[in-house]
């Protein structure tokens, strides 16, 4: 079988589960309005600080999102024993990862298109012709949560306190994806020219090379029995 | 894993090194207190509170020092699987998170005096810190990972993560203005050149004795647990000689 289709197939598997179920972008889409609704009750901004606020809440309201998404990912495969089945897919392990991870993206960016007019709408904020760079920085830092997310996924699933573990492992490590994330998001917002912004988008896509690369070395050292 | 009880002999019989670092790198601290807080002159702007640099530098560079230490064993036994080399990474883990703690002390001690402020989020301040909490986390991954060598795959995994990440997170908080003092020892102007002679010296000292102290401590961490590994290889003897006489419900004839 060759790569493409392979991992097409371990996407195509996590969607039909996904379209049965719903229990996954249910609970991210729910819960991501919720923090956007608890963050304006805890700042309660005026129009010009939710201009301000915007970025930061946006990106941690997708981080978190995430982690809610992708400890799901690997419980699934662990409850009816579909980890098995997994290890015994003819393919190499690191096409797992790169399945898991493209499913978990998905999952991500459907949220992002949700959660974005959604918080702009709530702060009322108008997005406009701003709306492209805003799709690459999350496309760029959302590949990043997600690439070193997956590798998580499947470590905190196999320990003895699983869902605590993810956010704990996730946040140190992917504080890059933040700190760029929020800056750029801001930058873009304020209207800088794209050269002020460049240099955040050049960390996500460095930050999303070396661990979309690591997360294919290492994965087979998580899936050992 | 039985690799690790000849070397519990050997470093029962042996000459102690282990003893010998401990005392070296605890003389060579005392003699570095004292050219730290005697021979250095004193600094021009920030007087004697500046004397905290002859801590703060060496425990900084230790942990950096330490760190890289557990991303060559991490790799080491991801592609060995030998434990020798995962207690290693153990050991360096924890002894470079001590390090690490004391350099974010001393140096928000020292911003209290120099910029009136125990912390600001500066790149290296917020590096270090970023670090100090992926080992913490390396930590709790090595205490809650699972049994049979799975923790120490997944604490060594992210060795390699956290180390390879480091740079990335500077990249990404120098995008902020920087308010640490700019670099004073290795500079284009030649080695040392931004520090006083004595300074230097003093310095050199301190960095040499955190230095041995790290070995020392890495050593003796290294040693308990290869102890501790063959402790637990013998309990797992003893239960299993015991076991047919448990489950028979009666002595078995020796």
């Amino acid at each position: 079988m060759g790569a493409l289709s392979a991992v097409r197939l371990l996407v195509w598997k996590d969607l039909l589960l996904e379209l049965r179920t719903k229990e996954i972008l249910t609970a991210m889409a729910v819960f991501a309005l919720l923090a956007a609704v608890v963050f304006n009750f805890a700042f309660s901004p005026s129009p010009a600080q939710a201009a301000a606020l915007l970025p930061g809440m946006l990106w941690v309201t997708l981080a978190f999102a995430a982690t809610l998404g992708l400890s799901r990912s690997f419980v699934l495969e662990r409850e009816q024993q579909c980890l098995e089945a997994l290890r015994l897919f003819p393919v190499d392990r690191s096409l797992i990862y790169l399945g898991k991870a493209a499913a978990n993206l998905l999952f991500l960016l459907l949220v992002a298109v949700l959660i974005l007019p959604a918080m702009a709408a709530l702060s009322g904020i108008a997005l406009g012709s701003r709306l492209l760079p805003l799709a690459a920085v999350l496309l760029l830092g959302g590949v990043g949560l997600v690439a070193v997310g997956t590798i998580f996924s499947a470590m905190s699933v196999h320990t003895r306190i699983r869902e605590v573990l993810l956010p704990v492992l996730l946040f140190p490590i992917a504080s890059p994806v933040l700190i760029a994330g929020v800056k750029a998001t801001a930058g873009i917002l304020a209207g800088w020219p794209l050269r002020a912004v460049l240099p955040g988008l050049r960390i996500l896509a460095a930050f999303d090379l070396v661990f979309v690369v690591l997360g294919y070395l290492l994965f087979e050292f998580l899936l050992e029995e | 894993m039985v690799t690790t009880q000849p070397r519990g002999v050997v470093a029962r019989t042996g000459p102690d090194r282990v003893a010998a670092l401990v005392w070296l790198g605890l003389a060579l601290a005392v003699g570095g207190q004292f050219a730290a807080l005697l021979y250095a002159p004193e600094e021009a702007t920030m007087g004697n509170a500046q004397r905290i640099f002859y801590v703060h530098v060496p425990a900084a560079w230790v942990g950096f020092l330490a760190f890289a230490v557990v991303f060559g064993t991490s790799l080491g036994y991801l592609f060995t699987r030998r434990r020798s080399y995962d207690l290693a990474a153990w050991a360096s883990t924890e002894v470079g998170v001590v390090f690490t703690t004391l350099a974010i002390l001393s140096g928000s001690v020292w911003g209290r005096y120099a910029w009136g402020t125990w912390w600001s989020w500066d790149p290296r301040l917020t590096t270090t810190f970023m670090l100090w909490l992926i080992y913490v986390v390396a930590l709790m991954v090595r205490a809650y990972g699972g049994a049979g060598g799975q923790a120490s795959r997944f604490a060594a995994v992210l060795g390699v993560i956290g180390f390879l990440d480091i740079p990335l997170i500077h990249l990404s908080v120098v995008w902020w203005r920087s308010l640490h003092p700019l670099p004073v020892v290795v500079r284009p102007e030649g080695f040392g050149s931004g520090l006083h002679p004595a300074m230097l010296q003093a310095l050199l000292v301190n960095v040499a004795a955190f230095t041995v102290l790290y070995l020392a401590l890495f050593s003796v961490r290294r040693r308990q647990m290869a102890t501790a590994d063959v402790l637990a290889e013998l309990k797992d003897d003893e239960l299993r000689l015991a076991a047919p006489r448990w489950a028979g419900g009666q002595e078995v004839p020796s």
